[in-house]
């Protein structure tokens, strides 16, 4: 299957889809700073993997994939919920990408630039999810 | 206050744009790898290590990878609410946040507490 990019798409989402998502990121991150403060790093560290903006997101795919089928005269469709469901299947392997960078900046952050650890820790993020995603995919996988 | 807020600014902006890019790409199943990118990471990492440390940035990173591994689970489990049990993805995404809960702290009590 071939990736491809949409960017109409962008002009499906709302303007106040867009504040959500903002606001859900934002939010997260001031509150895994303040749990970093106030009980420690280990602990508020677990929420920079905290799956904050993830309910939203797929809610947003089941709406859209769903708006999408009722303007095709579909009224009674399963095709948003199972859209949604292989954007959570995607976000599993991401996470897998995820744990990846965490391990990386784990152990450079301490003795190495912080660009570079953080640039490192994306790349290794970008190719294990990739790759995790292009395997499942291919016809050998059972 | 102001670093709380600039942490918003900064948080706010880099899930936005990694959840852009999982809006224009196709199909679902790729885009929805980015619904785990590291957004919340890379914004809390990079102010951290600036303000307390790169030392007190790694300890918060290790626990990170427990809260990914939590995540993966929670993805799972969220794609078979929806797929087996035709949960909507609201009621499948916000219920399983309670697995990611139990998991994580499980984690942290267990091996990095």
């Amino acid at each position: 299957m071939r990736v491809s990019l949409n960017l109409s798409a962008l002009r499906k989402t709302k303007w106040y889809e867009y504040v959500v998502r903002f606001i859900f990121g934002g939010t997260i991150t001031v509150l895994a700073g303040v749990i970093a403060k106030q009980y420690g790093p280990t602990l508020g560290g677990l929420f920079l993997a905290f799956p904050a903006i993830f309910p939203a997101g797929a809610t947003l795919v089941e709406k859209h994939e769903r708006e999408r089928k009722r303007k095709a005269g579909i009224r009674q469709t399963k095709r948003g919920r199972q859209a949604a469901a292989l954007d959570a299947y995607g976000a599993a392997l991401g996470a897998a990408g995820l744990l990846c960078f965490g391990l990386v900046v784990w152990q450079l952050m301490p003795a190495h630039n912080l660009v570079l650890v953080l640039a490192t820790g994306t790349t290794a993020w970008t190719i294990v999810s990739i790759l995790l995603w292009r395997v499942r995919k291919s016809p050998w996988w059972f | 206050m102001t670093e709380l807020l600039f942490r918003f600014l900064i948080g706010g902006m880099a899930v936005s744009f990694f959840s852009a890019l999982g809006d224009v790409l196709k199909p679902k199943s790729f885009a929805g790898l980015f619904g785990a990118a590291p957004s919340v990471g890379l914004a809390t990492l990079a102010l951290t290590a600036s303000s307390d440390g790169r030392t007190y940035a790694s300890m918060e990173a290790r626990s990170m990878v427990a809260g990914a591994g939590a995540f993966l689970l929670y993805a799972c489990l969220s794609s078979r609410l929806m797929m087996q049990f035709e949960w909507s993805a609201a009621k499948a995404g916000i219920t399983a946040l309670i697995v990611w809960f139990a998991i994580s702290l499980s984690l942290w009590l267990a091996l990095l507490r």
